[in-house]
């Protein structure tokens, strides 16, 4: 299944571009997306920080399958105000 | 008024959003880009947001605090974009019959606003440029 990834911020500068599109195989959950995008980009390895994510707009945590989602955001740990 | 903002921030604007005969008071904090931060001199600040969601987040802090606090409005607004010292990158109105609701509820949004709304700050300052990172995470 096709899900779209988002990226925001330092993550986003880090992957070069603001979003991707992946096939991932049904039952897989964030976790697992992570895995694939950290191959996919070698400079996750030095994050420094585990980002948040969001499922269709919604914090979710790392265990939550993709299945029905539209659309993943990788977020590095928030700053405004 | 609940949103973000590439435009100034009017804060009367917000004042007259959420003022009404009904509230006998009305709590407004304004934070603003200050010209130092660990040790660097800030030039300016530039905020992103992953606009849609942070919008979503907004309104359910709004909700959340309604919920919380005897409150009768709430008026909300962050900036987006390019911000010079001295700006207003972020305001929250907070209107109640009495006082303690009206500064609770204040303190509350401001503080849960900054752990949980999807926006980032970019400093630039003499030398350099930092994404800066928050220590909170939302569910916390």
């Amino acid at each position: 299944m096709d899900v779209r990834v988002r990226y925001f911020a330092s993550l986003a500068e880090r992957v070069g571009r603001p979003a991707e599109t992946l096939q991932v195989r049904p039952g897989t959950d964030v976790d697992g997306l992570w895995r694939m995008l950290v191959e996919r980009h070698p400079s996750f390895a030095t994050l420094g920080f585990r980002p948040l994510v969001a499922l269709d707009m919604t914090y979710a945590d790392w265990k939550q399958p993709l299945n029905g989602v539209r659309e993943v955001a990788f977020l590095p740990p928030v700053s405004g105000g | 008024m609940i949103g973000l903002q590439a435009d100034p921030i009017r804060v009367e604007r917000l004042l007259a959003a959420v003022s009404g005969d009904d509230c006998g008071a009305v709590a407004l904090f304004l934070g603003t880009v200050r010209e130092h931060n660990a040790g660097r001199r800030v030039q300016h600040l530039e905020y992103h947001a992953y606009e849609e969601m942070a919008v979503a987040e907004l309104e359910k802090l709004a909700l959340g605090v309604s919920e919380r606090f005897a409150v009768s409005r709430v008026a909300l607004v962050h900036r987006t974009g390019r911000l010079a010292v001295g700006e207003i990158s972020v305001a929250v109105a907070v209107a109640a019959a009495h006082r303690q609701a009206a500064i609770d509820a204040c303190r509350w949004t401001i503080d849960t606003l900054k752990r949980t709304v999807p926006i980032w700050k970019k400093e630039f300052f003499e030398g350099g440029e930092v994404w800066i990172e928050g220590a909170g995470r939302p569910g916390e």
